[in-house]
């Protein structure tokens, strides 16, 4: 069980970006974000995967907090592939930097062998986010935070690693957590959804 | 109608690659043979000899003598010998300094980067020639005393260039990636930051080297590094500043040629290593 409880973000000396916020994704669960720009989507992303340490609160897994070392079982997939490769590796190396995946793997998201002696800059944005997908589909990850993964794709790279991801998640009784501000996705690939507007405004009305 | 007929002209074309990988074997041949000049030609031309005093260009000495009818060209060629090791070696010294502080600082951050930052700028208020004399005094001058002086004193510019460059890799997302995989800082710090940082170094080695030189000459000109009657590139330099104005341009002129296209060769020589190490251009 992933678990956010009463979590609080805010930069020093800034307005909070996230308050008091709740919820919990089973083992096996595809849970829907939704929400416009700036009401913290990528914020609660990187607090859940363990970028960023929460003001107030704490993430839990498995009824444990996020480890400090070691591999993390949260794992975050940005929005922007070529920021989240090292530009001086080749695509072999960015692959295997945790465990090299398995060849049915690469072959399900459709990583060619030709591949993996090229650098990040010779592929497309598309292709490279495949590979980034796959650096992470691993054992040791009980967890996966899609923030905006497909925003930048087209729609038959959309489809072909979203039918992958969730196909993974359904054997290996992956957490999913898919980001979006497109409601159309989120309603077709999710069990259940969280729209932050509503959560925000519940949050006010207690308030009041 | 001019044009076709030129085109049609062969002339053997090399592509980028070649070109930077033939430029680069040539810069490496020339100080080598720098380099190794000293021991190839001998000390022969070394020797006084009263009887040809001051002789402009000639077949036979082509960088002319000097008053005291020492040939320049032996002179010139033992001394650069002399100060592209010396250059070398204190500048590698200085630019391992500069990156390990620089890759440490940038990467364990905290009080660690504060007691760095505050090493580099206590170097930087002092004044650069008074640190070299007070250092170069201390462990007795000479060869060595010129070495350490200019190892220690020259590591700051390229140890605050490192550390800014190791930050901005340091929060960029495949490095924070790197630790959520469960990497170490160590083996981040050794497989993203410093092949990050190996151009920025080649760079900085670079820069580094004619400044060597350059206050290797200043201490030997004051007398507490190399003796006078060692043949450096510095000495030969502030010896020729009394000749100018009696018209023997050559003493000084030829030698400070080979000094500029020697620091020229290191140079291209560090500017093409960069192009074949980045993988953005080497591909070109």
């Amino acid at each position: 069980m992933l678990l956010a409880k009463d979590l609080s973000f805010r930069y020093p000396r800034q307005d909070w970006i996230l308050q008091n916020f709740n919820m919990e994704i089973a083992p096996g669960e595809v849970v829907g974000l939704l929400g416009p720009s700036g009401f913290g989507k990528t914020t609660l992303s990187k607090l859940l995967a363990g970028y960023l340490s929460p003001t107030a609160g704490d993430v839990r897994v498995n009824h444990a907090p996020l480890p400090r070392s070691g591999y993390c079982p949260v794992q975050l997939i940005f929005q922007n592939p070529e920021l989240a490769v090292n530009p001086r590796w080749r695509i072999q190396q960015i692959l295997a930097e945790k465990q090299m995946p398995e060849p049915s793997l690469l072959e399900a998201l459709g990583i060619h062998s030709g591949w993996l002696n090229r650098y990040p800059h010779e592929l497309s944005g598309g292709e490279l986010q495949r590979v980034a997908v796959a650096r992470v589909l691993n054992p040791a990850t009980s967890y996966l935070i899609a923030d905006e993964m497909t925003a930048m794709l087209d729609a038959n790279t959309q489809a072909l690693i979203w039918h992958r991801v969730l196909d993974y998640a359904l054997v290996q009784n992956l957490g999913l957590l898919v980001i979006s501000h497109e409601a159309a996705l989120i309603q077709r690939l999710c069990n259940r959804v969280i729209d932050l507007v509503q959560v925000r405004a519940s949050e006010r009305w207690k308030g009041a | 109608m001019a044009a076709p007929v030129l085109s049609r002209r062969k002339s053997i074309r090399f592509n980028r690659r070649q070109i930077t990988l033939g430029s680069m074997a040539l810069c490496l041949v020339f100080l080598l043979l720098i380099g190794l000049s000293s021991w190839l030609i001998g000390e022969a031309g070394l020797d006084p000899v009263l009887t040809q005093r001051n002789q402009p260009p000639n077949w036979a000495h082509p960088f002319g003598t000097d008053w005291l009818g020492r040939d320049m060209l032996t002179r010139s060629l033992h001394g650069m010998s002399l100060s592209l090791r010396i250059g070398l070696l204190a500048a590698s010294f200085s630019a391992i300094i500069g990156t390990g502080l620089g890759l440490i600082s940038g990467t364990l951050g905290g009080k660690v980067d504060a007691v760095i930052t505050w090493i580099i700028d206590v170097f930087f208020s002092l004044p650069h020639l008074v640190l070299l004399i007070m250092i170069a005094f201390a462990v007795g001058g000479g060869t060595k005393g010129v070495v350490i002086a200019v190892a220690l004193t020259h590591w700051t510019s390229l140890a605050r260039v490192i550390r800014a460059e190791t930050l901005q890799v340091n929060s960029s997302n495949y490095v924070q990636l790197s630790h959520r995989l469960g990497r170490s800082p160590v083996w981040i710090a050794r497989h993203h930051m410093l092949p990050h940082v190996v151009p920025q170094l080649l760079v900085g080695l670079v820069l580094l080297f004619p400044h060597a030189i350059l206050h290797e000459a200043a201490l030997s000109f004051i007398g507490i590094g190399l003796s006078p009657h060692t043949p450096a590139i510095g000495i030969i330099l502030a010896e020729s500043m009394r000749n100018l104005s009696t018209g023997y341009w050559w003493v000084g002129v030829l030698p400070g040629l080979l000094l500029l296209l020697a620091v020229k060769a290191f140079d291209i020589l560090g500017e093409n290593l960069r192009m074949l190490i980045d993988p953005k251009t080497s591909q070109e």
